[in-house]
């Protein structure tokens, strides 16, 4: 049984630029994932890939090899389509054998093109159609804090276009009038969704404001600055009578110059073969935090 | 009697050959909306944020000012479209079947149902064919919660050319109507030639043995089914039954005092849909010996689509095991207490899932803990056999 420690661990220089270094292997396997699926989301995962290394190697208390222990931090996915980026990092992190990576989207394998609890424990929800993981968050954050009184935190993230959905704001509403302060939502604001960019489609700015409004604490950070993330979860961790949001600026299929901020990239995988290369080796230069014998 | 392909259908003749054109149903959808573009002003379309998947894209490339931008919102979008219905027009509204009528159900049901309001459901991706997206994507339960609806039309075509008519009619009859289609690519086996009413079955198949009524890309299947039967004796008469309410009463009756059992075959759980309405039907009027067709009480989930309608038992060699099974009972014989189709098709997925299971994790690269190759190879273009 692991120690339940939910005090802050100080984010030594040393560790983040591990969490870097795992953030660009992450980067990797979520491109040769969708390239062996065939099918799949290229722009969140990789956009996501910061923050998922983050939750998973500094932030959530919670055992790998116990995904139902009661004392763990729940993080749940209300955009279930960006599940590959969990996927990896839960095979780091040894929720699963990592060559089950070869199974994604295939007949009979627990990675289902969206996540799906009863085959996967771990993705503590199935999601996929938008809009329904900050309810569920809320849920089990009120059980938390007011029926079981423990301590255990819980972490929600939903894309940006998601929060079109009138149910995100209902959940809002529920949180802040029952000051889930164990309650953390994270936001993918990257700006893009199928049919194109979040303020053409159907605009949500104000954010912020919006969820000022709604009585949330709201911070917004870069969301590929892993240490600003954690910093803003520390944050909220300290504000005693409101949910935190944290507005997480990313820009989408982030580390593969071709497919950064393109919507056209939400939906599709690389293609086996040269563009699956190339988003390989655009990816091991991106900022000189990987060097490999390809440079 | 007339037996084998009726040719008042004007099915394609090459109806089952390997080189069958193939075309997403959605494709039909997106046709008829760009000939109602043209032909009838009131008619707009609304999207929430699926617009190329769902093929109403074309439309807001041709009619921009009558497409109308919906966020990702399924139940707002069903109430604006009652609105817009309301005050004139005939908005059809455009998500997955999933969200739309899935999410949006009390929406519909006050809104566009109770009101009477001229809205036009379009729900893409049912069934399972969805393929590798899984469950949550895969709408196998939506004839079920619209059929249920008063003033509601509930239309499941079986290829590009019928859901184009089916679009086009829908917006010719006032009231609410729900169209249902799918993702995948699939035989086109009509033509444009092919008779189309709403509330009209079609007998694409005679035969005086057993009713096949079937709707969706399955109707293909109960043909080929039949083709096969009927290399042993026995004549499967096939009605598309595209229009599921108002059920065509009157076409599949006839058909089933002239056979005394029927095989209904649907893409979708085999309970409530389809299936479901022609057992009421046949319950209140001649009650024979029936086999449903369809998902066994389970969800869908991610896989290759045809490999999924095979695991799912939705394809011809399922409808054939059927077929014997309804006419033995109809002929007084012993069955087994568990249907064949449904044994057969639950040890044909565990077989596939392993042998697709294993064959992949048996090119693991050595950065994930196998043998061959690294991550470089595996995304590497497959080498072609000499």
């Amino acid at each position: 049984m692991p120690q339940v420690t939910r005090k802050p661990e100080h984010l030594h220089d040393k560790k983040l630029q591990k969490l870097e270094e795992l953030a660009m292997t992450v980067r990797r396997d979520i491109i040769a994932m969708l390239t062996e699926a065939g099918s799949g989301h290229s722009a969140g995962p990789l956009g996501m890939a910061d923050i998922f290394t983050a939750l998973y190697f500094h932030v959530m208390v919670h055992d790998p090899k116990k995904p139902d222990w009661a004392d763990r931090d729940v993080l749940i996915l209300s955009n279930g389509h960006i599940c590959p980026v969990r996927y990896v990092a839960m095979a780091h992190a040894g929720y699963g054998p990592k060559k089950e990576m070869m199974t994604l989207r295939k007949f009979g394998s627990r990675l289902q093109g969206h996540p799906e609890r009863e085959r996967y424990p771990g993705v503590e929800t199935t999601s996929g159609p938008l809009g329904s993981g900050p309810s569920i968050a809320a849920g089990m954050a009120y059980t938390f804090k007011y029926l079981d009184k423990k301590p255990n935190r819980v972490f929600v993230i939903t894309g940006d276009g998601e929060l079109d959905a009138g149910v995100i704001w209902e959940a809002a509403l529920f949180a802040s009038r029952n000051r889930l302060h164990n309650l953390t939502w994270i936001i993918d604001r990257n700006n893009i969704q199928i049919d194109g960019y979040t303020e053409d489609v159907m605009p949500i700015e104000p954010l912020v404001e919006k969820f000022k409004a709604f009585n949330f604490h709201v911070m917004e950070i870069d969301g590929h600055n892993i240490r600003e993330f954690v910093d803003a979860v520390e944050e909220g961790r300290a504000v005693w009578e409101k949910p935190s949001v944290i507005i997480a600026r990313t820009i989408p299929g982030r580390g593969v110059d071709f497919m950064e901020f393109e919507p056209y990239w939400h939906g599709v995988p690389p293609k086996r073969g040269e563009e699956a290369e190339t988003s390989m080796a655009k990816l091991r230069t991106l900022d000189g935090l990987i060097r490999s014998e390809h440079e | 009697m007339p037996k084998g392909i009726n040719p008042k259908a004007k099915l394609v003749k090459n109806l089952f050959a390997a080189d069958i054109e193939m075309k997403p149903t959605r494709d039909g959808y997106g046709q008829g909306l760009l000939l109602l573009g043209k032909t009838n002003p009131n008619v707009i379309v609304l999207c929430a944020d699926l617009s190329e998947s769902t093929r109403s894209h074309w439309f807001k490339k041709e009619f921009p000012d009558r497409f109308v931008q919906m966020g990702i919102f399924e139940q707002a979008m069903a109430a604006i479209a009652s609105g817009f219905a309301l005050a004139g027009k005939i908005p059809f509204i455009s998500s997955y079947a999933g969200f739309s009528p899935g999410r949006n159900w009390e929406q519909i049901r006050t809104t566009a149902a109770l009101n009477n309001a001229n809205v036009k459901v379009a729900g893409a991706h049912a069934g399972v064919s969805v393929g590798p997206d899984g469950a949550t994507h895969q709408m196998i339960e939506d004839i079920a919660i619209m059929r249920v609806m008063p003033n509601m039309v509930v239309l499941a075509p079986s290829d590009m050319h019928e859901t184009k008519k089916a679009t086009i009619a829908a917006a010719s009859v006032y009231g609410p109507h729900y169209l249902r289609f799918g993702r995948e690519k699939s035989p086109v086996f009509t033509t444009p030639a092919t008779p189309f009413q709403v509330g009209r079955a079609e007998t694409f198949r005679f035969g005086t043995h057993v009713t096949i009524v079937a709707c969706g890309i399955v109707v293909h299947e109960a043909l080929k089914a039949a083709e096969e039967l009927s290399k042993k004796g026995i004549e499967a008469e096939v009605i598309d039954c595209h229009t599921i309410k108002p059920l065509d009463v009157k076409t599949i009756l006839a058909s089933v005092k002239k056979t005394g059992c029927v095989v209904t075959a649907e893409e979708h759980q085999a309970h409530s849909g389809m299936g479901s309405a022609v057992c009421e039907m046949l319950a209140s009027n001649f009650p024979v010996p029936v086999e449903r067709i369809g998902v066994q009480n389970r969800f869908g989930e991610s896989g290759d689509p045809f490999m999924l309608m095979d695991a799912f038992g939705l394809t011809a060699p399922y409808i054939q095991m059927a077929v014997r099974r309804v006419v033995a009972r109809r002929d007084g014989k012993r069955v087994s207490e568990i249907p064949e189709y449904i044994t057969a098709a639950e040890k044909r997925a565990a077989d596939l899932k392993k042998q697709i299971i294993s064959e992949a994790l048996a090119r693991t690269p050595r950065e994930w803990g196998g043998k061959k190759g690294t991550i470089k190879d595996l995304i590497a273009e497959k080498k072609k056999k000499a």
